[in-house]
């Protein structure tokens, strides 16, 4: 892979002036994304789409597809040895699942952050941070510039500073958690993905997390799963409500502005779900 | 409160508080690990016992010469030769071993992992004996051919050097029965600990877009760096005191030792000294010295294990 793909610090600049033209551009979008594990169809005809610089918030009960449908967003998904996919997944207009992409480049334009903080316990803190770059061959000046402006993003820089040569593995989950927040934007994202980022920490933690989610909303737009529906209210600009029903696929029933999706929902559904009378 | 001496402590560990099946139970278990250690025990002092009056007649000689004829002798030359078969077999069965448990553990399909997974732990069955005569018979003749395109077209290289055009029993054919030996056991490990890479951290490589190749050298093999080591131990051990089925192909040779000409014919090892030697054993006395190497042996597979032990423990080295 030619470092000239990853030339985008000019690119970013060129993105923010944009973005004050065009606050409403969509960065990323699924066209009827349906997705099957062998057989079983575990998702349907999704559309979504996420406006630059905004934070998402998917929700919904355990079992309804929002996490799966998250992978499908930096193509993770494939993985699964029986995963298969139907429709289309739009990054800046482009389909991320045609031949020509590189799933490698994907997954680095598209961050991601886990439910479990999963920092490598081989590495020290500052390892951590740059270990994208080593892993996927990225090249990017300036490693200890880096390794100070993605932890200040996220929130850990002055509680880690005098030690980043230390093991990840001493810190709280809640540092590992935003750790690893830094770890994924040190090969400079445009997107991250958070699946459940906050249901392994306590609040104060939590509370944390959300801070650096909204700090960061201004570069880059987030995605993030969330069964803590006042995180979602918290965090989120836009929400949008999966649901499975009796063995059929999960399905969005309503999206749309968190304030309305929360405050005037428009099924049924979702406003006994947003009430907390089921999932 | 009118009471201010020190609280009575209440009687929580003795044995009169506790469940008496579990005292039974922790005591016969206690009892069957003092019967291990008495073993090794046993063992280590009777060899020893045998080795103080050979160092008593031969001296240090005994361990720095390499010499078997009466009344000198010396096993340096087999000392050394089971390190370096011992090392041959390391080369061969290291890399082999780890590249079928990535493949068990990454890329097999399930069904094809479990087959070969049974196969490689029934290899692991076969008596040395018959992997002897297979070697004897099979192997040895083929590995000649090699070892004679190996000194064809790396002869340049000091290991691959062989004067004397006899390419039979060479330190290489024996090092590589071992390693055929050794890759059963070091497999069964290592696919154990690829396999325990915690998901979560193969998820986290995945999203930062790395290969296989990178998620192996970066974060499964530092993670289980200590269980790795460990099952590379466990096939040593073997390598260094595997017997008849080295017998099978090597040329003992005293001296002039085979330091590193691994294609050349002659080598050796304490274990094959021993076996060739005790059923003609002159006396006693020829008895006492096989046993004293032994113990030898068994000292050096001892210092190889702490010497592992330490590097395993060594406060992990951290990547920055």
């Amino acid at each position: 892979m030619s470092t000239a793909e990853y030339e985008d610090v000019s690119m970013m600049e060129a993105d923010l002036a944009m973005t004050a033209a065009t606050s409403a551009r969509t960065e990323m979008e699924t066209r009827d994304v349906s997705v099957w594990f062998g057989k079983r169809k575990v998702l349907e005809g999704v559309n979504i789409a996420f406006p630059k610089n905004t934070v998402t918030a998917l929700i919904g009960p355990s079992g309804c597809g929002k996490s799966t449908f998250i992978r499908t967003l930096n193509r993770l998904h494939e993985l699964i040895p029986t995963a298969a996919l139907a429709g289309e997944v739009l990054y800046e207009g482009n389909d991320i699942y045609s031949p020509e992409v590189d799933p490698v480049h994907i997954r680095l334009k598209i961050g991601m952050v886990f439910q479990k903080p999963n920092p490598f316990p081989s590495m020290t803190i500052r390892g951590n941070v740059l270990s994208g770059l080593k892993l996927s061959g990225m090249k990017r000046p300036n490693h200890d510039d880096i390794v100070e402006q993605t932890l200040t993003a996220a929130g850990l820089w002055n509680e880690v500073k005098d030690r980043l040569n230390n093991a990840a593995g001493d810190l709280s989950g809640g540092q590992q958690q935003r750790l690893v927040i830094a770890r994924s934007l040190a090969v400079n994202p445009s997107v991250l993905l958070m699946d459940e980022p906050c249901s392994a920490l306590d609040p104060g933690s939590t509370l944390k997390i959300e801070e650096t989610i909204r700090e960061l909303s201004r570069d880059i737009t987030i995605i993030i799963v969330t069964h803590n529906m006042q995180q979602a209210v918290r965090v989120a600009d836009n929400t949008a409500f999966f649901l499975a029903t009796d063995g059929n696929p999960g399905h969005v029933v309503e999206q749309g502005p968190t304030t309305e999706i929360f405050g005037n929902p428009q099924d049924q559904r979702t406003l006994d779900y947003v009430n907390g009378r089921f999932g | 409160m009118a009471d201010v001496g020190a609280p009575e402590l209440r009687d929580l560990q003795s044995a009169a508080t506790s469940h008496r099946g579990d005292r039974v139970f922790n005591r016969t278990i206690t009892a069957a690990a003092f019967v291990a250690l008495l073993v090794l025990a046993g063992i280590t002092i009777f060899l020893g016992a045998q080795a103080i009056p050979v160092l008593q007649t031969q001296g240090m000689d005994f361990l720095t010469t390499s010499i078997w004829d009466p009344p000198n002798y010396g096993i340096w030359g087999m000392l050394y030769g089971s390190l370096l078969l011992a090392v041959i077999a390391l080369v061969i069965a290291v890399p082999a071993s780890l590249l079928l448990s990535v493949f068990m553990v990454f890329l097999a399909p399930s069904g094809v992992a479990k087959v070969l997974t049974n196969l490689v732990d029934l290899m692991a069955a076969i008596p040395s004996v018959i992997l002897g005569l297979w070697a004897f018979y099979v192997l040895a003749p083929v590995s000649e051919q090699w070892q004679q395109l190996l000194n064809q077209y790396l002869g340049w290289i000091p290991i691959f050097q062989n004067e004397s055009g006899n390419f039979s029993g060479t330190p290489f054919t024996a090092g590589f029965v071992l390693a055929i030996m050794m890759i059963p056991i070091v497999t069964s490990v290592t696919r154990e600990v690829l396999g325990r890479t915690p998901p979560e951290l193969i998820n986290a490589s995945e999203a930062l877009g790395c290969s296989l190749w990178t998620m192996l050298r970066y974060v499964a093999l530092p993670y289980g760096r200590g269980g790795l080591v460990g099952g590379v131990m466990l096939g040593l051990g073997r390598a260094l005191g595997e017997t008849i089925a080295v017998f099978f192909v090597i040329k003992i040779a005293f001296d002039p030792v085979n330091y590193y000409n691994i294609i050349e014919s002659g080598g050796g090892s304490v274990a094959t000294l021993i076996v060739s030697k005790f059923g003609e054993a002159s006396g006693p006395y020829e008895t006492q010295l096989l046993l004293a190497a032994g113990f030898f042996l068994f000292m050096g597979t001892l210092a190889v294990n702490v010497i592992a032990n330490l590097i395993v423990n060594r406060t992990g080295r951290l990547q920055s």
